[in-house]
């Protein structure tokens, strides 16, 4: 079987796309080698979570459990951390983890370093109050159309400015499918004329 | 018989009537000699909202008031309605009647929530609104709730033989009460069975009538005259959500101006899958269905 020729801009196009690749990966090991501390001068991409800042969105305070918060009242920062995978025997008893519990474990979301806050992925903190923000990582979609007001429960007016909730206002952040629930009585069937 | 000149025998007896039939009857003069509401001066309903309020106050003990707010400009309603979260638990259907006036006894209900077949799709045949669950959503099964489409070619406003119902500027479909003869022709021609008929004296508690009404839309409805969904016209034409779309605990209803390029409707229309209920009939609905995930 003949062999296809490679063309000159084919081959150049190729050269491109090894040189980028080269670039990339590069890029990705610098990354990694230090995951946690960004560049000083990179303050005007980091992210500061600031829970009494005023965003545009108007959100209404995080549902938190009663006195729960501040987290760190009990989570001493002498204390070890635990990352592993455990029963909870003596706190959050009632926490009952199904969200990706396959993969995911408390300090995945929460932060270790700072017990009052969240954290994405890449280790940006992110306060409760904002914590849309952490659940938009992997529910892209969703978090796009909560944004434009049709994700989520809609109240108010129409025309006037939306009010949003946080998702953790509907969901259950460790347990975020919805119950089934009991529904109102049918409508009565029409009546017979004996 | 003595007559003044100019007085013909037609009018003579009209007035005779006029005057038995008042007599007779609690009847006002705004309501049974008057004039289509869409023909009448604003002086005209005024008079007739005062005799309403009246007839209210007396019927349910409480101050009701009866707006006569009109479509505002730019605005042409549409609704929204997401398919892959309702689960059918019929919070819509309770929260309308009680914002509407709905007749309790006989239960009149503008909303029914259809129970369709995962198996069949959408198939009105095997469809129930009268399923009776412990929980729901029910395995195998998804909702359909309906209530009027709003359409743009609406057979109900075709086929009403007095001119009862129309279309406002801002796409509701109303019915002056007033003026409906009762004759159900616009139940028969509507393909979503969403017209009902109050075929006995439509009963609300007096604590659980909702005072905040509209001419055209949730003011108590007399016996014998037929009745529908109006988007919450006493709601919306003040920049309210429906009832429907702020009691659904899942978030499933959405609603707004059509003509808003940056709303929520056209947000729906632009990146999801959307449909309207039996598209063959050419009915074109304001009411969209949609597949949000």
């Amino acid at each position: 079987m003949p062999t296809m020729p490679i063309s000159g801009s084919a081959r150049t196009w190729g050269t491109v796309v090894v040189f980028l690749l080269a670039h990339l990966a590069s890029a990705c090991a610098e990354s990694h080698a230090e995951p946690h501390s960004p560049h000083p001068d990179d303050d005007v991409l980091r992210y500061v979570p600031d829970a009494t800042a005023a965003n545009d969105l108007h959100l209404p305070p995080p549902p938190f459990t009663e006195g729960a918060f501040p987290c760190s009242d009990c989570h001493d920062p002498e204390l070890p951390v635990r990352t592993r995978r455990r029963e909870l025997k003596w706190a959050h008893k009632e926490i009952e983890l199904t969200h990706d519990e396959e993969h995911r474990w408390c300090l995945d979301c929460h932060d270790a370093e700072n017990r009052d806050v969240l954290h994405l992925a890449n280790g940006t903190p992110v306060a409760f109050e904002e914590s849309h923000l952490l659940c938009g990582q992997c529910h892209g979609d969703k978090h796009r159309d909560w944004r434009a007001g049709v994700h989520g429960r809609r109240t108010g007016s129409w025309n006037g400015e939306k009010s949003y909730l946080l998702c953790v206002h509907c969901h259950d952040a460790h347990s975020p499918a919805f119950e089934a629930i009991r529904p109102e009585p049918p409508p009565p069937r029409p009546r017979r004329t004996p | 018989m003595s007559c003044e000149p100019g007085l013909s025998r037609r009018d003579f007896m009209c007035a005779v009537a006029s005057c038995a039939v008042a007599a007779c009857t609690d009847v006002t003069h705004t309501s049974f000699f008057r004039d289509r509401l869409r023909e009448l001066s604003t002086a005209d309903i005024a008079a007739i909202v005062a005799d309403l309020e009246r007839e209210y106050r007396e019927r349910f003990g409480k101050e009701v008031t009866v707006g006569t707010e009109e479509a505002m400009d730019g605005v042409e309603f549409a609704y929204a309605l997401d398919l892959s979260r309702c689960v059918g638990c019929r919070r819509c259907e309770y929260a309308c009647i009680e914002e509407n006036n709905q007749s309790r006894d006989p239960e009149v209900h503008w909303i029914r929530v259809l129970e369709m077949d995962k198996d069949k799709g959408i198939d009105f045949a095997h469809a129930t609104p009268y399923y009776d669950a412990e929980e729901v959503p029910r395995p195998g099964h998804f909702y359909v709730p309906v209530a009027c489409q709003q359409c743009r070619n609406p057979p109900c406003v075709k086929t009403c033989p007095v001119g009862a119902t129309w279309q406002e500027p801002d796409g509701i479909t109303v019915i002056d009460y007033d003026w409906c003869i009762g004759c159900r022709c616009c139940m028969s021609a509507c393909p979503y069975g969403a017209r009902h008929y109050n075929w006995s004296e439509p009963e609300i508690p007096k604590d659980e009538v909702n005072t905040d009404t509209h001419i055209l839309g949730n003011r108590p409805r007399p016996r014998g005259v037929v009745e529908k969904c109006t988007f919450c016209i006493h709601r919306t034409r003040e920049g309210l959500y429906p009832a429907c779309v702020e009691v659904c605990p899942t978030g499933s209803r959405k609603f707004g101006n059509l003509l808003d390029p940056s709303g929520e409707i056209r947000y729906v229309l632009e990146n999801k899958r959307v449909f309207v209920l039996k598209a063959e009939l050419n009915t074109r609905p304001r009411f969209y269905y949609f597949y949000g995930v």
